[in-house]
């Protein structure tokens, strides 16, 4: 019975923390169909952002709540400005140019951070649940995720931004008839995933510790994450998530955690295989 | 077939040797050692101050004069943590450099690499690491604790201190995968039980899956040989599950990369290691290295096991060269075979002239706030594990890695 | 339909082996061979991407089988001939098996590249973890993170003993790079060629004129990956040691950059491409002042911006305008389509 509370929270924290790592891409994604490759070194640098200000002595909520989005979706509205809007309608191109933009970004943590291990300790301690012990880090997480993605639903129905990003996600031609700038549109969508992104990596950087290179691994589950997921934003994160990580816990638990890895991408080759389009191209089509 | 290729080698090398002979007359007046060292990436916590360490080891052999009256130069490469690039630098080092020795390698996967490439450029090699044991190479020297010299100590000690069942997490390659098997070895020689086992390629960094596996055999003690910076996690994990509160924790490898003065004092306390070299050694020749490492770098904290070990082997060389009286590569090797020895800051070292493997004192130590306090110091261990399968007096062209069958 | 292959192929060899005696007088043979094997795997996209218009995020998945299958077999067989061979025909194989997947499936472009990307990434998770002395093909261990070093290097046909190395592997390698090259264009100018630039140029008028796309995207992306397999080969010779960062996305992207560097559409641009930068992560490799990482990147955004096209086309119309413009139009006007893009 404990064993099953156990198991129940580490399958939960892993659905959370694939919804964290891609909620900045499928946003960026979602409204203007360009994959951002250097959405992993967004979060890296959400964790540097962490890293620093906790060692100016900040507190680390502080830090990985407010500070790091503040920082990366800052940078996300510079690049945006000064490289991908010129990129619009050229899909392949705007990949390539993040992807360059990635490796950049690792060499300039390389350079400013030392091409080494940092990390912080985890601000909160464990419990017990009958003989086991849980990392209480993990519901945080939990929480984090499920109350960003009730924030998401929130903006999209219920404020006016909201309703203007739906319009534009569907018909970008409409919507810019209408009247609204399809460039500032695109400008804050960026911002605004740029920092979901930098604060995917803030709050997950006190669990695992990072290194420049640490976005790589992050960069491919987002991706195959907001694929899967297919054109419902909410619905499509949540379900894609929800898959994946269940799948990914199930052979962790099972054999080890790299059987996990590749069971999960196992998974998305099948998953896109029977629903090229995504999960929510068949299932909960229409939901936001 | 391989003998063959050798000799054809050989005597290109030499054609080409011949040709070069200009470039090597004018490389005359300097020594010549070459070092492959991951200075950068996930391994920079261990290559680093191997780095600081070589570059004292080399001052003080110039300081004291040279070698045979010649200055020593250092020719160093940062492999970034990529072990294709080991052999190409190491390609490099032999072929454009020319350099007469090769320290370096760090992760057992680098040695592999290189090992090969310099045995056939009859370059010969040092590697200067704590590691699995078995190698049996005359063209190479090895002066780290193997699993003989440390796990069949540590495994007891820290059995008696906790209990007879153990979970084992190693790291997926060779180092991990022999080591586990020494491991289950001396567990089961100490009448224990080996409850689980699992390996982590070295990017892994979340844990939490296998804390909470763990937990499901309910061990007495957790034996973890991991390696390298996203390992760290584990160690990070398991204080924040507050699981290092209720099952002990010892590793063959924690701690070499200086790695209890990255975790906090509650999460590194209590974890139990047994090495060849601690900074609180309190001998005379400790403490001037450490003087002379202050002198240096301005503080200790960098120093760690394999920094000193790196030290100990040039220094090692350096003897085996003025006792041979030249640094061609077969006297050198002769010289050693002689048994040299050297005393630096981790006490005697002997080189086996069985084995090429070397004879060392091993301390059994506990971790606390940020410190490795020796419990238990043990002198002069010969390298049995490899003697048991190595006799390169008898067998001098052996080049294979031995491996414990289980 | 034929003529004048023969005088452009006489034009190729000539410049080829030109510059093959030319470049060891400025850079080092050892580095060369690096480049050369380099710009076969760049060659290897440029004919899938650039003509076929198929983005492959895994390309390095073939080159790590490639090298890969030559180390196993290798260690298997005592020599390199039939390794060779295998080395480019178990990566052709898999890329049939796994290019029929997805073509047949009608996948989409961008879940294209995230398939080709997870196949790349499995294989390297797999790979990597196979470490433990179970994993054994006939008596090569996969070694996981170690990578398989110690095996034989290339040797003449039929001469085990007869080891090709420093020197005379630049020549090998030139010679292949050169042969594969020649291969390329006849095939581009073959019938197969042909369509397969009219499937990128507009796949459903090809379609609606009864040609199977699905099987013509299907065998030219196993040719990709034959090519891809043979510059594995030639690189594990080389490196004398495969290890799983072969497979890695980091590789994968490089290739992806040479590409868009040198030119997409052109033949000798990839190549070109790869030498540059090859060369350029090289000498950068040589100092610690600026991380090479961060070049490479900066060199893919400025092309993105201002150069789209890459090198090659623009380097072609700077040399049309030195040497006049006699030749480009006449040809143009034979094959519209597969000419615009051809440098």
């Amino acid at each position: 019975m404990d064993l099953a509370v156990v198991i129940l929270v580490e399958v939960l924290y892993a659905i959370a923390s694939l919804v964290l790592i891609s909620a900045g891409l499928a946003v960026v994604f979602g409204m203007m169909k360009v994959i951002n490759l250097a959405h992993g070194e967004f979060m890296v640098l959400g964790g540097y952002a962490t890293i620093t200000a906790v060692g100016l002595g900040v507190n680390i909520f502080v830090a990985m709540l407010i500070i790091a989005p503040l920082v990366v979706g800052l940078f996300g509205l510079i690049v945006e400005r000064l490289v991908f809007r010129h990129l619009y309608g050229r899909m392949i191109d705007t990949m390539l140019a993040s992807w360059g933009l990635s490796l950049m970004m690792i060499g300039a943590f390389k350079m400013i951070f030392g091409n080494t291990t940092t990390g912080v300790s985890g601000p909160i301690p464990g419990f017990a649940v009958g003989n086991y012990q849980i990392n209480g880090y993990n519901f945080f997480i939990i929480v984090v995720s499920v109350v960003l993605l009730l924030a998401i639903l929130a903006v999209l129905r219920g404020t006016r931004a909201g309703l203007v990003a739906r319009g534009a996600m569907q018909r970008a031609d409409m919507a810019s008839a209408l009247g609204h700038s399809p460039d500032r549109i695109y400008m804050t969508t960026f911002a605004i995933g740029a920092a979901l992104s930098g604060l995917a990596g803030a709050v997950l950087a006190p669990l695992v510790g990072l290194v420049p290179t640490a976005g790589a691994a992050f960069i491919a589950k987002a991706f195959i994450t907001v694929i899967a997921g297919g054109p419902s934003l909410v619905a499509g994160l949540a379900s894609a998530a929800a898959s994946f990580g269940l799948v990914n816990q199930f052979f962790s638990f099972l054999v080890s955690p790299v059987v996990g890895d590749v069971a999960l991408l196992v998974a998305a080759v099948v998953l896109l295989r029977l629903m090229p389009r995504g999960i929510t191209s068949r299932f909960l089509r229409g939901k936001l | 077939m391989t003998l063959n290729r050798r000799s054809f080698l050989a005597s290109t090398a030499a054609a080409t040797g011949a040709l070069m002979m200009p470039a090597i007359a004018r490389a005359q007046d300097a020594i010549r050692v070459g070092t492959v060292l991951d200075v950068s990436g996930i391994f920079d916590a261990y290559g680093t101050p191997m780095d600081m360490a070589q570059r004292l080891a080399v001052q003080e052999i110039n300081d004291a004069g040279g070698l045979l009256d010649r200055p020593v130069e250092l020719v160093s490469y940062d492999t970034q943590s990529d072990m294709a690039l080991y052999t190409q630098y190491a390609q490099r080092l032999v072929r454009q450099d020319n350099v007469d020795v090769v320290h370096g390698g760090i992760l057992s996967a680098s040695r592999e690499a290189i090992r090969q490439t310099l045995r056939r450029a009859n370059t010969l090699y040092f590697y200067n690491v704590q590691y699995e044991g078995g190698v049996c190479d005359r063209n190479a020297f090895f002066n780290g604790v193997t699993p003989a010299q440390q796990a069949e100590v540590l495994v007891p000690w820290a059995m008696s201190r906790s209990g007879p069942r153990v979970y084992i997490l190693a790291a997926d390659y060779n180092y991990g995968q022999i080591t586990a098997r020494w491991l289950q070895k001396y567990i089961a020689d100490n009448d224990g039980e080996t409850v689980g086992v699992d390996f982590f390629p070295l990017d892994v960094a979340d844990f939490g899956s296998t804390i909470a596996r763990i937990q499901t055999e309910s061990p007495d003690l957790v034996i973890a040989p991991l390696v390298g910076g996203a390992h760290l996690s584990f160690f990070r994990q398991w204080a924040a599950a507050g699981m290092n509160d209720r099952i002990p924790l010892a590793s063959t490898t924690m701690g070499v990369g200086n790695e209890h003065k990255v975790l906090t004092p509650e999460e590194g306390n209590g974890m139990m290691v047994a090495y060849n070299y601690s900074q609180e050694l309190d001998t005379p020749l400790n403490n001037a290295f450490k003087e002379r490492w202050v002198a240096a770098y301005g503080d200790t904290d960098a120093i760690h096991e394999i920094a000193v070990s790196h030290y100990m082997g040039l220094h090692l060389w350096a003897e085996g060269v003025r006792a041979a009286g030249s640094v061609d590569r077969d006297a050198v090797i002769e010289a050693m075979e002689g048994g040299l020895s050297v005393e630096g800051p981790s006490g005697v070292m002997t080189i086996d002239p069985q084995t090429h493997h070397a004879t060392l004192d091993v301390h059994l130590m506990e971790v606390r706030d940020q410190k490795m306090e020796v419990a238990e110091s043990l002198s002069q261990r010969p390298p049995v594990d490899t003697q048991a399968v190595c006799n390169l007096t008898e067998n001098p062209d052996d080049n294979t890695q031995y491996e414990i069958e289980f | 339909m034929r003529h004048g292959t023969g005088r452009e192929t006489a034009v190729i060899v000539i410049a080829g082996v030109v510059l093959a005696l030319v470049m060891p007088l400025l850079i080092d043979t050892h580095v060369l061979t690096l480049i050369i094997a380099h710009g076969l795997l760049a060659l290897s996209l440029g004919l899938i991407w650039g003509f076929g218009g198929v983005l492959c995020f895994g390309q390095a998945a073939f080159f790590g089988l490639g090298a890969y299958t030559f180390a196993i077999a290798g260690i298997n067989l005592g020599e390199s001939t039939v390794p060779v061979i295998l080395a480019v025909l178990v990566p052709a194989a898999f890329a049939l098996a796994l290019g029929a997947m997805m073509f047949y499936g009608r996948l989409g472009d961008v879940y294209l590249a995230v398939i080709t990307l997870v196949v790349t990434l499995i294989l390297y998770r797999w790979i990597n973890s196979t470490a433990g002395p179970d994993y054994v093909i006939g008596s090569a261990r996969l070694g996981g993170y170690n990578g398989i070093p110690g095996f034989p290097i290339l040797n003449v046909p039929g001469r085990p003993d007869l080891m090709i190395w420093g020197e005379t592997l630049y020549h090998v390698a030139a010679a292949t790079l050169l042969i594969v090259f020649v291969l390329v264009t006849w095939l581009l100018r073959s019938s197969f060629g042909r369509i397969a630039v009219g499937i990128r140029e507009n796949e459903e008028r090809v379609s609606l004129l009864g040609f199977d796309i699905r099987a013509r995207k299907t065998i030219l992306f196993a040719i990709g990956a034959a090519i891809a397999g043979l510059a594995g080969a030639l690189y594990a010779t080389w490196a004398e040691v495969v290890t799983p960062s072969l497979f890695s996305l980091q590789q994968s992207a490089e290739i992806i950059i040479w590409c868009i560097v040198g030119g997409l559409g052109t033949r000798f641009g990839p190549i070109l491409g790869a030498s540059v930068l090859a060369y350029l992560k090289f000498s950068l490799g040589q100092q610690n002042l600026v991380d090479n990482m961060f070049v490479l990147g900066l060199v893919l955004v400025l092309f993105v911006l201002f150069l789209p096209r890459g090198l090659a086309p623009e380097l072609a119309r700077g040399w049309q305008r030195i040497a006049g413009v006699q030749r480009k139009p006449a040809r143009r006007r034979r094959a519209p389509k597969a000419e615009a893009h051809d440098g």
